[in-house]
């Protein structure tokens, strides 16, 4: 361990402006990019499925049905 | 050899490629993001301070990685965009496609982790030196390659377009890679280097091989999503993607 106490950790020997933010930054760049192709991914099934959905809906209903709408 | 050739083939099967990678996509993001929280609280808790820099030296745990997947993101893009250019493989265009969006942040996070590291170190945020002048041309051909691929109508030339810039945007690399010993510059000679032991002690130098590792299995594994991603939404008119969104409601 480097650092004796909390205190010493979170001082970083007076560099704790840089180091926490270039931490924090570093955190929200990797949380950005895990949750952009999961969230896609996720979106991409939502709307798939819906899509089947309403094709279902129209071929139940027959070609008069879509016709009309 | 024949092997070789039937794994080529195989390549060009969306499907097949999207069922064998998928586990592969999880196990390497969940290993990267392990060895990235172990590689970083090491090297903000654990390693020696630096005997010059004080404190400020452990931004380099996430600095490096963040410079070094930057680049060997873009090699990919070139290699992949090569491919496509002269196979017309798909399965290329998609991998350019989701390197482009992860590699982006990576080369922000260098350059932004790289301007709050320079401030304590060389008493400025940014100087317009060569080692980081030509990263900052690697920012610019990233939205390059982001922008050509979303402003050309056409999928198939989008994707040429794309594969173009990022053949010939892997020129950047070597000037990235070689700047600090071509021209005198502010920024430090390179922390790894392949042929000569490391200049830092074993306390400091573990943590960034660690945390280094952890960033290429994580890149690995969300760019093996990403390209899944792309897989889907190109083939979802398609019999199995149904039948996969089908088995997901259920």
């Amino acid at each position: 361990m480097s650092f004796s106490t909390w205190h010493d950790f979170l001082y970083m020997g007076g560099h704790y402006l840089y180091v926490w933010s270039a931490y924090g930054i570093g955190v929200v760049g990797i949380v950005v990019t895990l949750a952009r192709p999961l969230l896609a991914r996720r979106r991409f099934y939502a709307e798939q499925a819906q899509r089947l959905r309403r094709e279902t809906h129209s071929a139940e209903a027959g070609p008069n049905a879509s016709h009309s709408s | 050899m024949n092997r070789l050739k039937t794994l080529w083939h195989r390549l060009g099967s969306p499907r097949w490629f999207f069922e064998i990678s998928a586990p592969w996509a999880i196990g390497a993001t969940i290993l990267g993001l392990i060895g990235i929280v172990v590689g970083l609280a090491w090297g903000l808790a654990i390693a020696p301070p630096d005997y010059l820099q004080g404190n400020s030296f452990r931004i380099m745990y996430l600095h490096v990685p963040a410079a070094i997947l930057s680049q060997s993101c873009f090699i990919l893009m070139g290699l992949a965009g090569a491919v496509l250019l002269i196979w017309r493989m798909k399965l290329a265009d998609m991998v350019v496609a989701a390197a482009a969006p992860i590699g982006v942040v990576f080369c922000v996070l260098a350059l932004v982790t790289g301007a709050i590291w320079g401030k304590p170190t060389w008493g400025t945020w940014w100087v317009w030196d060569a080692r980081t002048t030509s990263m900052l041309v690697l920012l610019f051909l990233y939205f390059g390659v982001m922008a050509l691929r979303q402003a050309v109508p056409r999928e198939e030339t989008a994707g040429r377009a794309a594969a173009i810039l990022a053949v010939v945007g892997m020129v950047d690399i070597p000037i990235i890679k070689y700047s600090v010993d071509w021209w005198l510059t502010l920024h430090q000679p390179s922390t790894f280097k392949l042929t000569a032991a490391p200049s830092m002690p074993p306390e400091m130098y573990l943590p960034l091989l660690i945390s280094v590792l952890g960033f290429y299995a994580f890149f690995a594994g969300v760019l093996l999503f990403g390209v899944g991603n792309e897989i889907l939404g190109r083939e979802r008119r398609t019999q199995w993607v149904g039948e996969l969104v089908r088995s997901r409601q259920s």
